[in-house]
């Protein structure tokens, strides 16, 4: 870099040299300097609200927001004389004073930003009690609980919201002392565009937004001995709930999860990559039927639930690209009360089948009509999210990171590396390369890792040659980023013939039902990195690397389902999607 | 239109300007007061009458809005004032028979007053920006040409962009939505600022309390703005204007929607203005009402159609404004003031005024005042001047107690500092500050606590919400001062206020926040004493505050006629007529006042 294009300020006395552009925030954080912030997200909500993270600039009158003021050449900044610091404390203490304090019963004490900061800036006592403005407890929606009372106003959810995922579910409503967030017209999230991602959970700095949880009704199912409780885990989990037991970002803990949910009482612990991986038989064989037919191309990927949401509610003109196969957790949880309950003798009705699941868009998947099993049961009974069922074993006092490994049970529970990588972005379309060739014409393909299919770029794109034919493939993370590919088909000019959606950036691995991490220590580690790792490195360690070649996929088919789209799997393991009539902010 | 067009009808509306004409306030302050009518029933009489020779048109506001509406005969300024719509034959009667109607004219030291600039209100005002107002028919552009009107576009488009800019700077002008910055420089940064695209904007979205100075530009000369912002434009580089203006103002909004379109007509608006090359369009942006969006930023998230609230700066308009393009942004006062600059140049403007803040300044006066109105005067008179000698003096030969200016943003002004000029500098130097140009005169009835109350109700109001402290601090504040109005200040409650005064100063996004504390630190500063009654004796020195207040008989002086008795809205006096003096049952009572004005002896009081 050309040294035009540097900028060195002073911050508290040290010299920092950092790229034009730079903020003031994000210079100081290069030295070690931690000015607190409860709004700044970077390139998503630099907006400059919460106040906190102001700082003195020699020669610039008053107090500057350091987190959109950009670092020149010769700033001379404080960030923490007397004046500052009393300034950030009356600012916290006037936060309390319309905050709902109710901090021993709050999902989020002790990760809480605001917490946090109270403690740093010890505010000695609550000094200016006032009227509370008037707030909102909304859970109407199946996924997401919305409690105004403890937002602080900081707009991290509006904009991911906006920016990231183009939903807009959430906005500013009113002014001044009665300003909240909320849905146009004060509906519920149910009425809203939301498709229930939870990306402004994982975002929230306080707990304002929280999944909707549904633990209580796994804490009876456990408790009910007439019930056969089994779970099945989604493959992002392994690579997280390990950090809600003090482990390290991206330890893989298969073993040791599976080991802490079977102490919980479940009967039987699956893996939902073997859903993963008959997801894969499934959706190759008809992504090959729609390239012979050369209809409903590009075929788009379907097993994320944000993204089914997504497009019923904004682009129900595309739900025909759509491929009809069940999610891989849809897909288990189908085969769980047929195929394993038969094979068991069990009643399904007798069955409670739980998903452990990074997502907490899942839990509204669950309850769709669509999905519902011959005789109107559901084929999952509850979905918890990574978060929940750490807290669950938690109160059962189960360490997760103190127990030994475990195997997951028959017959659900052989998976390939494949459907580990399920759980990243570029994971669904990379599991299906694998696979294609084969189930076309019986090719194997040599080299399993697509490392160009890896990363987390908005919109990833790749060539690929299917049968000597060359067809290109997108892979989008973030709603918005789908947004553009869905345009693209919609003006009739998209030019791919494969496309993989995930709702979230990053993958299941960044998904919102996953550990929140603060967003200062998210600045100096790459989360969603470390996280993906673990999957590759679990695929990596895989005895087998393709889907068609996992034994229990031969046997599902071989016993029961009889080939890949076969009657039998149309009936069980495909679905279809229906538009959703949702006020659209602009169209 | 090229220049010999402009000049063309130029003299030729000169001529008709010099005609026997009837010029009938038609700003909205007459207008509520039915000058409307009063202009149908003119026309009607005139018809009527078959005179010839005699027009009747509508015009701006001549400022002495206490005793509207105001009706201007011309060519010889006779001043009508308080005509009522049935006045309308007489005035057309009286022109025909040469004849002045005694009963109209204004009164002043007991003498009648027949012409407009022989009025005592006139004496020490001096108008520029308000210079077309009551003399032209706003709806026509022709007569605003008759008086130079565009002649300052097409010497501008004659000048160098640097030489524009240049008179400006001479001028001294300064911007006169409150914050005082100079225009020129203003202007200087938007031309630097490299971009294909840029805008001039206006702000009309005059919001303070009680002010109507914006809007009686708008009302009366809409041509003036027009004419300046296309200058502006030729000098920064733009092709788009926009005017914001509230949706409040509808007679301001119809009259420059009238002067757009008939700017356009003429070509004075649009492709290669003058033949000169420049292109400029210019379109009306309306607002809903909200104050912050006064607040530059906040007006252009308004343009362009976002919530209308702040965002921080860096980036200044000038650099990344309105759609990220340099922008510049001028208030309408300061656009008025543009035309008479290049026509006379910046140094003709720069003799008017003080050392620092040149030029003249429009307020709106209000209050416990006995002429309120609007009113023009260089920098530097002296509030005693506007006071005494233009606004006549405080009604009810009460005293003088405080002026407020700067609105919600401003503070208050004690009777020790009465002769303070009024200048930018004079005015911060005392705590309060130039504001867009509102100034309340309050009397010695005004409780300051009370007062300080209001505005902070104003701006707890129309917070955006947007940062914590303007959003939740000046709410803590209006409670804390609430509680002292009502009896309930605690010892500390000072202390409180100026912390968190001081902290939402120093913390606040934008210009509304870090100023909202204002009328509670000038207030403070001048009458702690008041606040400190308030608190500790639970007493509202002015009388005012109700919970604070009682009203009493004087038993001595009761003559036992039962007349409080009567009056009272809720019977809280009992008593009986000549069988003791009457007493006021303190629970019942709701302060009103009213006993104390209908007592023939005096003996009541609070």
């Amino acid at each position: 870099m050309s040294k035009k294009e540097m900028v060195t300020l002073t911050i508290d006395g040290k010299e920092v040299t950092v790229k034009k552009g730079t903020t003031i925030l994000e210079a100081a954080r290069e030295i070690d300097i931690d000015i607190p912030t409860l709004c700044f997200l970077k390139e998503i909500n630099e907006v400059g609200n919460c106040r906190m993270c102001l700082v003195e600039i020699e020669g610039v009158k008053g107090f500057k927001a350091s987190c959109v003021y950009p670092a020149e050449d010769g700033l001379v900044v404080r960030t923490n004389t007397k004046e500052l610091i009393d300034t950030k404390r009356t600012i916290l203490e006037l936060l309390l004073s319309s905050h709902e304090k109710k901090c021993l019963t709050c999902v989020r004490s002790t990760n809480c930003r605001l917490q946090d900061l109270c403690r740093r800036f010890e505010i000695p006592d609550l000094e200016y009690e006032g009227e509370m403005p008037e707030a909102d407890l909304d859970d109407s929606s199946n996924c997401i609980v919305r409690n105004t009372a403890k937002c602080i106003l900081c707009r991290r959810c509006v904009n991911i919201c906006k920016k990231v995922q183009g939903v807009s579910a959430i906005n500013n409503l009113n002014r001044g002392f009665h300003s909240k967030v909320g849905v146009a017209l004060n509906m519920g999230m149910r009425q809203s565009t939301c498709v229930g991602c939870g990306q402004c959970i994982i975002h929230c700095p306080v707990g304002a937004l929280t999944e909707k949880s549904n633990v209580g009704s796994l804490r009876e199912a456990l408790a009910d001995p007439s019930k056969h409780v089994v779970i099945q885990t989604a493959p992002a989990v392994r690579a997280t709930i390990g950090e809600e037991f003090g482990m390290p970002i991206g330890s893989l803990v298969q073993g040791k999860m599976v080991a802490a949910l079977r102490r919980l009482g479940f009967d039987k612990v699956f893996d939902t990559d073997l859903g993963a991986d008959i997801t894969i038989m499934e959706e190759a064989t008809e992504f090959i039927s729609r390239l012979n037919e050369g209809r409903d191309l590009p075929m788009i990927t379907s097993c994320s639930s944000g993204w089914i949401t997504f497009a019923e509610k904004f682009y129900p003109e595309c739900l025909n690209h759509l491929s009809t196969t069940k999610s891989p957790m849809e897909i288990l949880g189908t085969l769980i009360k047929t195929y394993y309950a038969r094979k068991q003798g069990i009643d399904p009705k007798d069955i409670y089948s739980v998903a452990l699941m990074p997502c907490s868009a899942k839990k509204a998947e669950i309850i769709r009509d669509e999905l519902k099993l011959e005789d109107g049961i559901q084929a999952v009974d509850n979905v918890i999210t990574t978060r929940e069922m750490a807290r669950m074993l938690k109160e059962a006092n189960i360490d997760l990171a103190a127990l030994d490994e475990e195997e997951y049970d028959a017959p659900l529970s052989v998976a390939t590396g494949a459907g580990h990588i399920f759980g990243t972005t570029g994971g669904v379309m990379e599991a299906a390369l694998r696979s294609v060739s084969y189930i076309l014409d019986k090719t194997e393909i040599e080299n399993v890792e697509f490392k160009n299919l890896r990363g987390t770029k908005g919109i990833k794109q790749a060539e690929i040659n299917i049968a000597g034919k060359k067809h290109k493939i997108a892979i989008s993370q973030g709603l918005a980023n789908a947004s553009k590919l869905l345009d693209q088909i919609k003006a009739g000019t998209s030019e791919y013939s494969f496309i993989e959606i995930m709702t979230c950036p990053g993958g299941c691995v960044n998904g919102g039902g996953q550990p929140i991490v603060d967003e200062y220590k998210a600045s100096k580690i790459d989360v969603i990195g470390l996280r993906a790792k673990a999957l590759y490195s679990a695929d990596k360690k895989s005895k087998y690397r393709r889907s068609y070649q996992n034994p229990a996929v031969k046997d599902l088919y071989n016993d029961f389902l009889d080939s890949p789209n076969s009657k039998k799997a149309h009936k069980l393991l495909h679905t279809h999607y229906n538009k959703q009539e949702v006020y659209v902010e602009g169209k | 239109m090229d220049i010999k067009e402009l000049n063309k009808v130029k003299e030729k509306n000169l001529k008709l300007l010099a005609n026997k004409r009837i010029m009938v306030c038609s700003g909205t302050g007459c207008t509520s007061s039915k000058s409307d009518v009063l202009l149908a029933n003119l026309k009607k009489a005139i018809k009527i009458s078959g005179v010839k020779n005699l027009s009747v048109e509508k015009t701006g506001c001549f400022g002495f809005c206490a005793k509207g509406p105001i009706v201007v005969i011309d060519p010889d300024e006779i001043f009508y004032e308080m005509v009522k719509p049935e006045d309308a034959l007489d005035i057309v009667n009286s022109i025909i028979e040469g004849k002045i109607i005694d009963r109209l004219l204004a009164e002043e030291k007991e003498q009648l007053v027949k012409k407009w600039h022989e009025l005592n209100f006139y004496n020490k005002q001096e108008r520029i920006a308000l210079k077309n107002c009551g003399k032209i028919n706003p709806e026509k552009i022709e007569e605003y040409i008759a008086l130079d009107g565009y002649q300052a576009l097409y010497k501008a488009l004659n000048m160098s962009r640097d030489e524009v800019i240049n008179e400006i700077n001479l001028s001294g002008l300064r911007g006169r939505g409150g914050a005082g910055f100079p225009t020129g420089r203003k202007w200087q940064f938007t031309k630097e600022a490299e971009s294909d695209i840029k805008y001039v904007c206006c702000n009309a979205d005059e919001g303070d309390p009680g002010a109507f100075m914006d809007r009686s530009i708008l009302e009366g000369d809409p041509h003036s703005v027009i004419e300046a912002m296309t200058i502006a434009a030729y000098a920064v580089g733009a092709k788009q204007g926009y005017i914001y203006v509230r949706a409040e103002y509808p007679i301001a909004v119809e009259r420059l929607t009238i002067a757009i379109n008939q700017a356009k007509e003429k070509g004075l608006l649009g492709k290669n203005i003058f033949g000169k090359g420049l292109d400029f369009q210019l379109e009306l942006r309306l607002g809903a009402g909200a104050f912050v969006c006064g607040e530059e930023t906040a007006l252009m998230n308004s343009i362009e159609g976002k919530r209308g609230e702040p965002r921080p700066r860096p980036p200044f308009p000038a650099v990344k404004g309105l759609f990220e393009k340099p922008t510049l942004l001028n208030n309408v006062e300061t656009y008025a003031n543009i035309p008479k600059i290049i026509l006379n140049g910046g140094n003709w403007y720069s003799k008017i005024g003080t050392e620092h803040s040149k030029g003249t300044k429009v307020f709106a006066l209000g209050g416990n005042i006995n002429n309120v109105g609007l009113v023009e005067v260089p920098m530097g008179t002296t509030l005693r001047e506007i006071v005494y000698d233009i606004g006549g003096g405080i009604p009810g030969g009460k005293r003088f107690k405080a002026a407020q200016t700067g609105g919600p943003s401003g503070g208050c002004i004690p009777a020790e500092h009465l002769d303070t000029p009024i200048d930018y500098e004079s005015l911060n130097k005392i705590g309060s500050m130039m504001g867009s140009g509102g100034l309340i005169i309050m009397d010695e009835s005004k409780c300051m606590v009370n007062l300080a109350k209001f505005f902070l109700e104003f701006t707890v109001d129309e917070s955006c919400g947007k940062c914590p402290p303007c959003r939740i601090g000046t709410k803590r504040m209006l409670e804390i001062l609430t509680r002292i109005t009502e009896g309930k200040g605690k010892e500390g409650d000072i202390e409180k206020l100026e912390h968190l005064a001081e902290n939402i100063k120093k913390a606040s996004l934008c210009g509304l926040g870090q100023t909202a504390p204002n009328p509670v630190l000038s207030t403070l500063k001048y009458y702690r004493d008041e606040y400190e009654a308030h608190i500790k004796e639970k007493r509202c020195p002015a009388g005012e505050c109700k919970a604070l207040t009682q009203v009493h008989i004087d038993p001595e002086k009761c003559k036992q006629c039962g007349i409080c008795a009567k009056n009272c809205p809720v019977g809280a006096i009992d008593g009986e007529v000549r069988k003791g003096p009457f007493k006021i049952n303190q629970e019942k009572c709701i302060k009103c006042g009213i006993c104390i004005t209908k007592c023939p002896f005096k003996a009541i009081s609070k």
